[in-house]
């Protein structure tokens, strides 16, 4: 099943981000938070990485916990943080825990995490404790890395649409899909 | 706004009538020459401000902030992640909202309200029934509680004008439901899918089901947003759909009030003529003010009100103003919840939606000294939300997938509110050692709950179990007696009375021992019936604003 940009936009107007119009306005003047679209990547994992270190890493994260039938991740996860690094201190936490899956990456396997292998990947968030972390934005490693990596990833898809649909529900929990899907029987 | 941990409460701003809404020059001063200070800026003091404000001078004091709407979807987002517990939606809790259990049965308090612009009507479910014509009448007709001073036919032209001013969608389907002169203002909500399935069931049963009303728009409404199916309602309606005081706040600022949030009411003065003077609030910067006025409306809710009052104890009213009677803080009620779950076989498509959309009527007047009056609701939101599993599950990708489509799809269930009948041993009181953040005794909170409404749980119990079973359902859950829990809604506490001996408001819900203080909330209700209890405060808050204008212009 494809996610779309539009399926991006349907979870940031769920989860708090300003939706398909100021997307495109961002998009089309680079205005893209803190780093930029011309931002470099933060490639030595200690700093606080840019954008497109972001995009990278989420994308790659993406495709770990998300179910192998979605398609489309890299427009999906690139439209998400196109709402979600706005330089609020959210945005600061994603990049913050980004930056300790990216530190982890590179020290227990010597590569970025978009450069794993999908086993690594997957090994690597465990190791890190985020599989079974409850989420807490202010809490350990473990903790920040499931509320700001993890479940922001998972909240997204299962807020939008095709996420939803993945699961039987069109219209899930979040989603302003109207008021008349409740009254549809099963397809 | 991004984040919900950027929900950073209210935004200051304070509407002075120049309807200079700048942030970060917030006045908080007193306005002088003040006719009617309204404390509480919920349901209640909120019509009543919006009803006296084109021709009064009104001030409207609320121990909460003004929430920026900016801020709703984020509030959604606390709602769905499962770090965020439900008083963290609205910023409920810390020293503001100290407090104390220790009555029979656990009270969660601050999951059961909001202080802000706006009150608990920004959390609330939004069912808006009328109560039934015995429910006027229990000690006489089921030989329960006092009757009320006031009939339904008192208050049956205000129900139609509160439904107005709410909006609310509804239908004249319900042969169980009392008189009424006019449609709803809007049409009802279609009923769900799963109501189809229930639908046989109760047939079959000879059991009756009927539309509920809603106070959420079906359609466009006063400048507001149809529901667009969020699917949060309670705690957070990010679309507006769902009626909420700041409705009548901000009408009530256009035609000249002023409400100023973060203005903790610490106590009410008086003078020596049995009237209230002031009303002293504390301000976030530290300073103490004091609004004086004409007339007074408490409108603080059921457990903040009789607190209030408790609070402004002086020489002359030694046991709490407006306590002569004794009872300030006694027959604090609640509904109790009953309810009974399961699964099907199929499919029934629940969580789309967060409100429901079909209930049964059917045993509510059957009530008597033994049985309570209770109604059952058809729920179209059991069993998981996919998103709010998926957020606390130990797996990811291809395994969470599984576990979602494995737990989704195919719950049902019904829900209960069950009366309780009031008793002076179940009470709002002032707690002995445990401060607010200024100093002042915190609510003590004693919750008890006698057979009669216990036992009507378990004949709740009994259909629902029936319909479920009817329905084919493996039922995998009842709240019965020893789980059930409050719905939330605080009633009784300064409950009404013709005699002074036995209430402490009158008729008109002005208080019996001060000319010029009237209640406006549940806490005037001298029994609960089984029905949500917002449209009856906003009809009672509608007549005591017809009530303060009459006797103020008696006075000119």
């Amino acid at each position: 099943m494809e996610l779309t940009r539009r399926d991006a936009a349907a979870a940031l107007a769920a989860i708090g981000a300003t939706g398909g119009v100021a997307l495109g306005v961002r998009r089309a003047t680079g205005d893209g938070g803190r780093g930029g679209a011309e931002a470099e990547p933060a490639r030595d994992g200690d700093g606080t990485p840019g954008d497109e270190a972001v995009r990278e890493a989420m994308t790659a994260v993406a495709r770990t916990v998300y179910p192998e039938a979605v398609s489309g991740l890299d427009a999906f996860v690139d439209g998400l943080l196109d709402g979600r690094l706005d330089g609020s201190a959210h945005a600061e936490g994603i990049r913050a825990a980004v930056a300790e899956v990216e530190s982890a990456a590179r020290s227990w396997y010597g590569a970025p995490v978009a450069d794993l292998s999908p086993a690594d990947r997957d090994d690597l968030l465990r190791e890190m404790g985020a599989d079974v972390a409850e989420e807490n934005p202010d809490g350990t490693t473990a903790e920040r890395v499931r509320y700001y990596v993890v479940n922001e990833l998972l909240l997204a898809l299962y807020a939008s649409p095709t996420g939803g649909e993945l699961v039987g529900i069109e219209n899930p929990q979040g989603h302003a899909g109207g008021a008349e899907s409740y009254r549809r029987g099963p397809r | 706004m991004s984040g919900a941990e950027d929900a950073s409460g209210g935004r200051d701003a304070r509407y002075r009538q120049t309807g200079d809404r700048a942030r970060g020059d917030v006045d908080r001063t007193p306005v002088p020459d003040t006719d009617v200070c309204v404390v509480g800026a919920g349901p209640a003091g909120a019509l009543v401000a919006d009803r006296l404000a084109g021709d009064r001078e009104v001030v409207v004091l609320d121990a909460g902030p003004r929430f920026d709407p900016a801020d709703r979807l984020a509030r959604q987002e606390r709602a769905i992640r499962p770090f965020y517990d439900r008083p963290d939606v609205w910023d409920v809790g810390g020293e503001r909202d100290a407090h104390e259990i220790a009555g029979d049965r656990p009270y969660p308090l601050n999951h059961a309200r909001v202080k802000g612009v706006g009150g608990s009507t920004l959390h609330w479910q939004g069912m808006v029934m009328r109560l039934h014509e015995d429910d006027f009448n229990s000690g006489t007709a089921r030989g329960v509680g006092p009757d009320w001073p006031i009939d339904y036919e008192d208050l049956r032209p205000y129900y139609a004008e509160a439904e107005r001013e709410l909006g609310v969608a509804g239908a004249s389907d319900n042969p169980y439901a009392p008189p009424r002169e006019e449609p709803h203002p809007m049409p009802a909500f279609e009923p769900s899918y799963s109501d189809s399935l229930f639908a046989e069931a109760c047939e079959s049963l000879g059991i009756a089901m009927h539309s509920v009303p809603n106070a959420r728009n079906s359609e466009p409404y006063d400048g507001r947003s149809p529901c667009v199916g969020y699917g949060t309602c309670q705690p957070v309606c990010p679309s507006g759909a769902k009626y909420d005081a700041t409705v009548h706040v901000e009408r009530a600022e256009e035609r000249g009030a002023t409400v100023i949030d973060r203005a903790s009411v610490r106590s009410l003065e008086h003078d020596g003529d049995d009237r209230v003077t002031a009303a002293v609030y504390a301000t976030p910067d530290g300073a103490e003010h004091r609004q004086t006025a004409d007339a007074f409306v408490v409108a603080a809710g059921g457990v903040e009100t009789p607190r209030l009052l408790l609070l402004s104890a002086a020489d002359r009213y030694p046991e709490g103003l407006a306590n002569g009677s004794g009872h300030v803080g006694e027959f604090f009620m609640d509904h109790l919840f009953a309810g009974a779950g399961g699964t099907l076989d199929e499919p029934t498509r629940q969580n789309h939606v967060g409100f429901y959309t079909s209930a049964c009527d059917q045993f509510y007047d059957e009530a008597d000294e033994a049985q309570a009056p209770f109604k059952l609701e058809f729920f179209n939101y059991a069993g998981p939300s996919p998103v709010e599993t998926a957020l606390s599950g130990d797996d990811w990708g291809d395994p969470l997938l599984d576990q979602l489509r494995e737990g989704y799809g195919n719950h049902v269930a019904m829900g209960g509110l069950v009366e309780q009948a009031p008793r002076a041993d179940s009470r709002i009181a002032l707690a002995d050692d445990r401060t607010d953040d200024h100093g002042d005794p915190a609510p003590r909170v004693e919750w008890s709950v006698g057979e009669r409404a216990l036992d009507t749980i378990e004949r709740a119990n009994e259909i629902q179990v029936a319909i479920l079973e009817e329905l084919g359902a493996d039922v995998e859950w009842v709240a019965g007696p020893d789980a059930t829990g409050p719905a939330y809604h605080h009633m009784g506490t300064t409950r009404m009375s013709d005699d002074p001996d036995r209430g402490v408001v009158d008729a008109d819900c002005r208080t019996h021992d001060l000319d010029n203080c009237w209640i406006a909330s549940s806490s005037v209700f001298p029994t609960s019936g089984a029905m949500n209890p917002t449209l009856t405060i906003a009809a009672l808050a509608l007549r005591v604003a017809d009530d303060v204008e009459a006797r103020l212009s008696a006075q000119t």
